[in-house]
């Protein structure tokens, strides 16, 4: 998996936000949609897509893109 | 691994009693700081609950069960054991389940105890009622299941009241249940009521309200962290339930109907999409009924199959998971079920 990809597949779990907004280095709980309804959508993805299942904190202890794509990659 | 096996018990009927008050989610547009209440229906599914400020859970199951008591035409003096399932009993002390024995009419010969246990507690009940009946010592007994009146309401729109009455009996040869549990009580405070129990008592702070996930609340309310429960559900529940078709034998072919604990509609449409099952065979009845607690599988057999089962043999799944953390499948036939009309009190 890339980062890229991950962006791509964080964005879709918004109702409409173009991925070209994101960078790595968002902090993805600042942003103006997100939201805990938000946060069960991405921890959903990141199960379907990644087979990995994150707890809240990981959610809230990432701040950032790339913070919660590494939280993913060491739990692969 | 809790594999469980209880033969020579079938169900033989079921009945759910609910408040007549209904409140639509569509009017509570302050649902949350956090987002608003389209975004919760899209997200939940639960478009109205069933909820008062008056009856208990165990006034829901007692008019419940004369019901189907009625319905199924059985008498009260045969009914040797009662177990109750709930974590919003009557009193804290003493058991609903004694209170209700009385209050039934049933006979004082009769086995009453109780299990504090929310989602799951349907399915660890049923495994309760089983043990006690599958060598035939007892012919009949009833399985409440539900909440209702906290000991303060719960401002949680998901949240809805409702009691459910499970009956069983015994009958030589039957297969009865087949089960799996499991338990992960490192989660013990995902969902929980922080103060009045012993570990915390009641004190003035309790009644101090302070914001949760985006609602005011109080200590003697209970709260939930939404993210780590959604993520055990999503993973564990389809675990669970694969592990007992496997380790008894099934296949998702020889099944009829899987019912799951009506968490929300996402965690359920995430469920259902992993065991890769056609909505037909997953009914929902938390459009309606909201999150009943562990009413739900049992409600939801009532109120959505209802006319379509009841002449037939029917194979069920269904799996309980939440509070605690717990969870438990069971894979069970139905056949000459009684399904009571809905109870609305």
């Amino acid at each position: 998996m890339d980062i890229k990809e991950f962006i791509n597949n964080f964005a879709e779990q918004f109702d409409d936000l173009d991925a070209a907004t994101l960078t790595p280095e968002t902090e993805y709980m600042a942003l103006d949609d997100w939201n805990s309804l938000v946060a069960l959508s991405v921890i959903a993805m990141i199960d379907e897509e990644y087979d990995v299942t994150l707890k809240g904190n990981d959610i809230r202890e990432a701040k950032t893109i790339e913070g919660l794509y590494n939280t993913v990659c060491q739990k692969m | 691994m809790a594999f469980i096996e209880l033969k020579n018990v079938r169900i033989a009927g079921i009945a759910a009693g609910v408040p007549k008050r209904i409140e639509h989610t569509k009017d509570n547009p302050g649902i949350s700081s956090e987002y608003d209440v389209d975004e919760f229906i899209k997200s939940t599914g639960v478009e109205q609950r069933r909820y008062d400020d008056i009856h208990t859970t165990s006034d829901l199951c007692c008019a419940a069960a004369e019901r189907l008591i009625e319905d199924l035409g059985w008498d009260k003096n045969e009914i040797e054991a009662l177990i109750f399932v709930t974590q919003s009993p009557d009193y804290l002390t003493p058991a609903t389940a004694c209170i209700v024995q009385d209050r039934l009419g049933l006979s004082k010969e009769c086995y009453a105890s109780e299990v504090e246990l929310g989602c799951s507690g349907w399915v660890y009940g049923l495994s309760h009622v089983a043990s006690l009946m599958t060598t035939g010592c007892i012919k009949k007994a009833l399985l409440m299941a539900g909440d209702a009146k906290f000991i303060m309401p719960i401002p949680d729109p998901l949240a809805s009241n409702a009691g459910t009455v499970t009956a069983l009996e015994y009958e030589e040869g039957n297969e009865g249940f087949k089960f799996h549990f499991g338990t992960d009580g490192s989660g013990w405070d995902a969902i929980y009521i922080p103060d009045g129990g012993g570990r915390n008592g009641v004190s003035a702070k309790s009644l101090e309200l302070e914001e949760v996930n985006g609602r005011m609340m109080c200590r003697l309310q209970s709260r939930m962290n939404g993210m780590d429960v959604f993520a055990f559900a999503i993973s564990t529940a389809p675990k669970s339930i694969k592990k007992a078709m496997e380790h008894f034998g099934k296949t998702f072919d020889d099944i009829d109907y899987c019912i799951l604990h009506q968490a929300n509609l996402q965690i359920d449409e995430v469920i259902r999409g992993k065991l890769k099952l056609p909505e037909e065979k997953v009914p929902y009845s938390l459009r309606k009924f909201a999150n009943t607690s562990s009413a739900t599988i049992p409600i939801t057999i009532n109120t959505e199959l209802r006319g379509k089962i009841e002449n037939k043999r029917t194979r069920f799944v269904c799996c309980g998971f939440g509070i605690g953390l717990s969870w438990g499948t069971v894979i069970f036939d139905t056949e000459n079920i009684v399904l009571s009309e809905l109870v609305e009190i």
